[in-house]
Parts: structure tokens; C-alpha cells; sequence
């Protein structure tokens, strides 16, 4: 179907701009345009739940505290004349790019080999999938009760943690 | 159709940009958003996998999967608010008063 690779060639592009990018604004709103690519994904493979929530918490929330935090902090300076000059003079920074981007595409090849080599059955999906909402939802109340119970304590607790670190101290 | 083999492979390849972008860039906001990309490939991972399994259990594991990443960035950027008002600055190798 062309509709996967259309979405996965978005995600795979916005991807790669997002850690191409020196303005972390423009990385923020291309990561958002990266996973409003793997929503349509999520869609294809009939999980609209997933979907609807990768948009609502993902692109809504999350993205929105990070471009919350590049504004607060108005630092798009990374890179700049002395910091390359420094990079220059230890000459690390350039080779650490280069192992950098090698390992990472050593470990592409490896993960989708391991993925798609350990599956054996490699066709098509079967028919039968549960999209329905109602049965996610029975599901996170009854087997998954104490897991979801424990994430609001999770949540309480970085609610906590965050306002206690950005706190600015007194003196 | 697309396979489960090409949804796995998407996923590691998004992965994989994820790994580069931690190993590669020098802005702690950026490689938090690395961190975010690398999440979502294991959330498309979890998908198609529940997905091939006619099971809705892959997607309860992207549901907290999705929390533990909001918990995560709320106090990831909380703490790079709290470094960045210490030293003005967002570069990671500036922060190396615990080295040895």
C-alpha cells in the first residue's frame, strides 16, 4: 500500500531533520510533523485509539512543554562560533560524529535484522485485530488495573519532581 | 500490504536516527527530542507486533509507554531549566563537575 510508505517516508525525513536541525524550534515542530506521520501509521495498522492519543498527548502536550522550554530558555545558540572553535581544538567533536552516526547505522541494520529475521512468518496481517476502544479500555481496568494505578502515582510523582527542580531557589 | 517485517523495519531505522541524534548532537533539549523519537519507534514496534498478535495488549503498552515519556520530559526539562540557569548553558559536556 502506498499509504505506508508515504507516512514512513515522512517520518523518516522529519526524523532525520529534527537531529539535523541547529534551531531546536524548527526540531520540535518537525518531530511533531514526525509523529503526526506515525498517527496515520497507527491508523494503518487499525489502532485509532493509539493514533488519536499520539496526536492528543504527543503532538498536544509533550511537544507544546518542549517548545515551551526552548522559548522559556530562548537558546537556539548551539553551535556557534566558539563552541566550533572548541570543537575544533580538542578535535573530538568531528570524530565523535563520525562513530556516532556509524554505530547508529551499524544498529539500524542490526535491529531490523534481528526483528525481521527471528519472526519466521513473514506475511501479511491475519485478519482478526481489536481496534475498539471499549475493549482497551476494559482491558486497562481489569488486567492492566494495577499498572494504570500505579502511573497516576508515577504522574503525581513527576508532577512533583519537576516543580520542585525548576523551583528557583530562594535566598 | 505492508508486512509486519516493514513496520519492524521503519521502527528500527527510527530507532536507530533516535541513537544517532544522542550520539551525535551537543544540545540537551535536542537529544531529549532523540529520546522522544527513539519511544515512538518502539511504540510503532509494540503496535504492529499487537497488531500481527490480534491482541489489543500492544497497544496498552503504547498507552504507558506514552505516560512514562510525559513523566519523563516533565522532569527532563526540568532539570535542563535548572542546569541552564546554573551555567547558561545547554551544551552537555559543560556539566562535568561530578567527573572524576
Amino acid at each position: 500500500m502506498a499509504l505506508f510508505y508515504v507516512f514512513g517516508a515522512i517520518a523518516v525525513v522529519a526524523s532525520l531533520l529534527v537531529i539535523a536541525q541547529h534551531n531546536p524550534v524548527y526540531s520540535v515542530l518537525l518531530l511533531i510533523a514526525s509523529f503526526g506521520a506515525l498517527s496515520g501509521l497507527y491508523v494503518l495498522l487499525d489502532a485509532p485509539f493509539v493514533a488519536v492519543i499520539q496526536i492528543i498527548i504527543y503532538a498536544g502536550a509533550i511537544m507544546v512543554l518542549f517548545l515551551f522550554v526552548v522559548m522559556l530558555l530562548n537558546a537556539p545558540r548551539e553551535e556557534t562560533e566558539e563552541d566550533l572553535a572548541r570543537g575544533l581544538a580538542t578535535l573530538a567533536a568531528p570524530r565523535v560524529r563520525t562513530v556516532g552516526a556509524a554505530l547508529a547505522a551499524a544498529l539500524a541494520v542490526e535491529l531490523s535484522w534481528a526483528l525481521t529475521k527471528s519472526g519466521g512468518e513473514s506475511g501479511s496481517f491475519p485478519g482478526g485485530s481489536v481496534s475498539s476502544v471499549a475493549a482497551i479500555g476494559r482491558l486497562l481496568y481489569t488486567d492492566y488495573a494495577f499498572a494504570f494505578e500505579v502511573t497516576s502515582v508515577l504522574i503525581l510523582v513527576a508532577l512533583l519532581g519537576a516543580v520542585v527542580l525548576a523551583r528557583r531557589e530562594a535566598r | 500490504m505492508p508486512a509486519l517485517a516493514d513496520y519492524l523495519v521503519l521502527s528500527s531505522i527510527l530507532f536507530a536516527i533516535g541513537a544517532a541524534g544522542v550520539f551525535v548532537r551537543r544540545n540537551l533539549i535536542t537529544i531529549l527530542l532523540s529520546i522522544e523519537i527513539m519511544l515512538n519507534a518502539v511504540n510503532l514496534a509494540f503496535v504492529a507486533f499487537g497488531r500481527a498478535l490480534g491482541a489489543a495488549d500492544g497497544q496498552i503498552i503504547v498507552f504507558f509507554v506514552m505516560t512514562v515519556a510525559a513523566a519523563e520530559a516533565a522532569v527532563g526539562l526540568a532539570i535542563v531549566i535548572a542546569l541552564f540557569r546554573h551555567r547558561e548553558s545547554l551544551d552537555p559536556d559543560s556539566f562535568t563537575a561530578l567527573k572524576g
